[in-house]
């Protein structure tokens, strides 16, 4: 898999202005909604915290869906406004370098292997819990996050004989076992397990697709494109348009109850598309953030909507985004991959920032990973130089609940794995298990296969 | 050892499921016809039609009303295809198209007429010979900027191309290749290159010998000084790529895996001659497409199909931003591994898919002044089945229908409300048709 190495700038602004034309006109024909709507009681919410269409209220129990609406509705209300703990995940797609996040810009082994690609001294700040590495000039917010003790940096994560195929190690991860049968996520085992039957948002992905990670067997979750839904149905309104949402929230519970396994997880979804427009149809997509976030970006929007939708209370347990950019640079490696570093750690940055300012950062961590790091022996020569596929590589566990200290040493270029790869010092299901119990409360071993084999290292505090 | 044929009664029920599994659905009143001529000549009518592909309706433009522009103005290339999932009159080149597309995913280069080149290729080769088709793609222009073919040279080997011809082009993860083996392939691939002009962009792909490692290889246990085409044999010669084969082309017709006796049977089948054509026959008259469950469409499928029920040609760029908000953007698949198919539906993308249905409806949106007041609900549910070309429903969501017209009819309770509130109703049914759980599936 590789990254087009040709990005137009002014291709994705035409879609985002199609996209907003698009919404401009979904919204044509909605009512607002009506003032007086009844909200259901101990949402928490308030207009101050949430900017809504038309400056009503918002979850409303308007087309309040299936067959019961009213359980349904109970259950947003027993779970909104809750002080859980929320993890999000940040996923690097692609397999990025671990040698040029955190780069040993002395060592010869490293100068020798990457005559193109290596970075030079000074560029970067030094990293402080080990000087013989340095933070790549992008990735200095994440530096500065790590100065106050917010970043956990794990410096050679991975299991031992490493899959090397994008799918499959990328599926391990999402699945937190080396298994490719899983077909569930780790989070949606966790969601399984503390989840709430009524509630899709405890499970949200801000990418327009269920990210693996989230998809549960039993309770519901959701998938938005940033921080709004909304179904548009042009020429019908008012109690007809409530009595249609029901019909199709019906319509999914009906379906889901068939024994025709393709038609029963099409209801599955028909009626968490119901109850999900309940809970979001009024939230607006214009946010109000109390931090300038680095621009308009996707991310940078979902974040910025999630902070908003976790402040005013919304029922969010674990959520996914996905980095800007690609980070799969098999070559032209120094074509994308300090921009879109730079993007996703400003990005961060603003988050956090945005829960400090909101007083939500004693509540959500972010995990961010890849499914592998890259090969240390660069490929190709001159400007066409990148990497291929290797093994140990990066993550940061980030927050204001976050330790700070590093897990695992940083593996060297000294004794490569078999593959002339990094080793791996840290385990990510051993990091899974540990969140899992010291973040949530909840035993590993319900989530995670084979817990009690994985340290625990030390996350929170 | 042959493989099974179904038996039962193909009427138009099953034409209607055959021609969304094997095409884009049909137009109003194409399945029963296709029923008429009995499952073989049917499947055949789709397999093997004569002579060139005819484009029928009205011919597509933007917004603007000015001709699509697919090399160059943003989101026509989806349009163009889109166009001819609609109004091919042979619907299965254009579905086997789609379904190289995912399996040799390749995502926008940066010069879309190298895309556009590639998707001629998957047109043209779609239903021969599977070695044929591999060897094409793998020096296909698109595919070596997008798999690093391009950078590939004698003493800095490139691995990308090489492990995912194995790993999803032809073996399948984990299948009978080693790290060794995808370090081994990357060198017997090495020599493809390019030139870039200013104008034209990236241009003369070709092999060129100094670029190319003449040096021994080991690839799956066999030593030789093999090359690109090697590379490409070997890996159908694998005994682990017939099954691979056959299992993934099943896949895209039907959604539980072939039953032992047959997957055995299509193994054997498809080593006589790896002809793709006699296999997705095999396939497309296999008693599981018909008896076994339903299977959720593609979300391009859905949206080609609802302009095929409504007879409406490409007329506005929006289809591109909402397939891709219903999840099939095509020509950027998410990655090379393809659309995951197990995930085609979520709350996000059944919101496309909603959209689709609502762009529809909008079309031929109903004045809620001055409808039909005395409309009785089994009417409405009526005339918005024909309005989606009368797909056959099951008696539980036809059911559902029926008792959400009815119910809009006890609301209607002041005088004024009886003919606007049909109107709505009306507009309203259209849609719950082309959202509901069955509809997304065939």
């Amino acid at each position: 898999m590789s990254a087009p190495g040709h990005r137009c700038g002014c291709r994705e602004f035409t879609r985002s202005e199609l996209a907003r034309r698009s919404f401009a006109e979904a919204g044509r024909g909605l009512p607002s909604i009506e003032p007086g709507m009844p909200v259901p009681a101990g949402t928490g919410m308030t207009r101050r915290s949430l900017l809504l269409r038309g400056g009503a209220l918002a979850l409303s129990v308007y087309g309040a869906s299936m067959l019961r609406p009213q359980a349904f509705v109970e259950g947003i209300a027993r779970a909104a406004g809750s002080q859980g703990k929320v993890l999000v995940s940040v996923f690097l797609e692609g397999g990025i370098d671990a040698l040029s996040i955190l780069a040993p810009v002395n060592d010869d082994t490293y100068r020798r292997l990457r005559p193109q690609l290596r970075l030079a001294p000074g560029a970067g700040p030094a990293w402080t819990e080990d000087t013989r590495l340095q933070w790549h000039p992008s990735a200095t917010p994440l530096h500065q996050l790590h100065g106050e003790g917010k970043v956990t940096v794990f410096p050679g994560i991975g299991y031992t004989n490493a899959d090397q195929s994008h799918f499959t190690s990328r599926h391990y991860w999402e699945v937190g076992e080396l298994s490719t049968r899983a077909d569930t996520g780790w989070l949606g085992r966790l969601l399984d397990v503390v989840g709430d039957d009524e509630n899709p948002l405890q499970g949200l992905s801000l990418d327009g697709s269920l990210a693996p990670s989230l998809a549960t067997a039993r309770v519901p979750v959701a998938a938005t494109w940033g921080a709004s839904y909304d179904l548009w149905a042009p020429g019908v309104w008012g109690e007809v348009e409530d009595l249609m949402f029901e019909s199709f929230a019906r319509m999914g519970v009906a379906a889901e109850g068939s024994r025709d396994g393709g038609l029963s997880g099409a209801g599955r979804v028909v009626r968490q598309a119901g109850a999900l427009r309940t809970q979001l149809k009024a939230f607006s997509d214009e946010i109000d953030s109390p931090v300038a976030y680095p621009d308009s970006e996707h991310f940078s929007e979902s974040l910025a909507g999630l902070a908003a939708m976790l402040g005013a209370g919304l029922p969010i347990r674990v959520a996914s985004v996905g980095a800007p950019g690609s980070y799969d640079t098999h070559d032209e490696q120094t074509g994308s991959f300090g921009a879109d570093l730079a993007q996703t750690c400003k990005g961060l940055l603003a988050f956090q920032r945005d829960l400090e300012a909101r007083g939500l950062d004693d509540r959500v961590l972010t995990l961010v990973w890849s499914e592998f790091g890259r090969r240390p022996e660069e490929n190709g020569d001159g400007s066409s130089a990148g990497t291929d596929h290797g093994a140990g590589g990066n993550a940061f566990l980030i927050g204001t609940a976050a330790k700070g200290r590093m897990v695992g040493e940083w593996p060297g270029l000294k004794s490569l794995d078999e593959d002339d790869n990094l080793r791996s010092t840290s385990d990510f299901r051993a990091v899974y298990c540990s969140l899992l119990e010291q973040w949530f409360g909840v035993d590993a071993a319900a989530v995670v296969p084979g817990a009690s084999g994985f340290n625990r290292p030390a996350l929170i505090g | 050892m042959s493989v099974p044929v179904y038996r039962g009664r193909f009427g138009a029920a099953q034409a209607e499921r055959l021609l969304w599994r094997a095409g884009f659905g049909p137009a109003p009143g194409q399945a029963a016809r296709l029923s008429r001529k009995g499952l073989r000549h049917a499947v055949r009518s789709l397999t093997r039609p004569r002579g060139k592909a005819k484009l029928r309706g009205p011919a597509p433009h933007d917004d603007d009303g000015l001709p699509l522009a697919p090399g160059d103005a943003w989101g026509h290339d989806l349009l163009w295809w889109l166009d001819r999932m609609v109004r091919s009159d042979q619907p299965l080149n254009e579905r086997m198209t789609l379904v190289w597309h995912d399996w040799f995913a390749t995502a926008d280069v940066g010069q879309t007429t190298l895309n556009l080149k590639q998707n001629e290729l998957f047109r043209k080769c779609g239903l021969g010979s599977f070695e044929e088709l591999l060897l094409a793609v793998t020096v296909d222009p698109a595919m070596l900027v997008w798999l690093s073919g391009n950078e590939n040279e004698r003493g800095a080997p490139n691995e990308n191309y090489g492990r995912e011809l194995m790993e999803l082009f032809t073996l399948g993860a984990d299948n009978g290749y080693s790290e060794d083996d995808v370090r081994e392939q990357a060198r017997a691939l090495t020599g493809w290159t390019n030139d870039w002009d200013e104008s034209r962009g990236m241009v003369n792909f070709r092999f060129e010998r100094d670029r190319h490692d003449y040096g021994r290889k080991s690839i799956f246990g066999k030593a030789g000084n093999f090359d690109w085409r090697d590379s490409c044999r070997l890996c159908i010669d694998h005994p682990a790529h017939a099954g691979f084969f056959v299992t993934r082309l099943w896949s895209y017709f039907v959604p539980t895996p072939p039953p032992k006796r047959t997957l055995r049977a299509l193994k054997q089948q498809y080593r006589r001659d790896r002809n793709i054509r006699r296999i997705v026959e095999a396939i497309l008259m296999h008693p599981a497409l018909y008896e076994g469950p339903r299977m959720v469409k593609p979300p391009i499928v859905q949206i080609a199909g609802m302009l095929r029920a409504r007879r409406r040609g490409i007329d506005t760029d929006s289809w591109t931003w909402i397939a891709d908000e219903a999840g099939q953007r095509l020509f950027q698949p998410p990655n090379v591994a393809g659309w995951d198919e197990q995930r085609w539906l979520d709350t996000a993308r059944i919101g496309g898919r909603w959209t689709a249905a609502a762009q529809n409806t909008r079309a031929a949106e109903i004045d809620p002044d001055g409808y039909d007041p005395k409309e009785t609900a089994a009417d409405a549910v009526r005339k918005a089945l024909r309005f989606w070309g009368n797909p056959s429903l099951s008696s539980q969501t036809r059911g559902e229908l029926q008792r959400f017209a009815a119910r809009v009819e006890n609301v209607a309770t002041d005088d004024w409300q009886q003919a606007s509130y049909r109107g709505l109703r009306q507009n309203a049914l259209r849609i719950l048709i082309a959202v509901s759980p069955e509809f997304q599936t065939s």
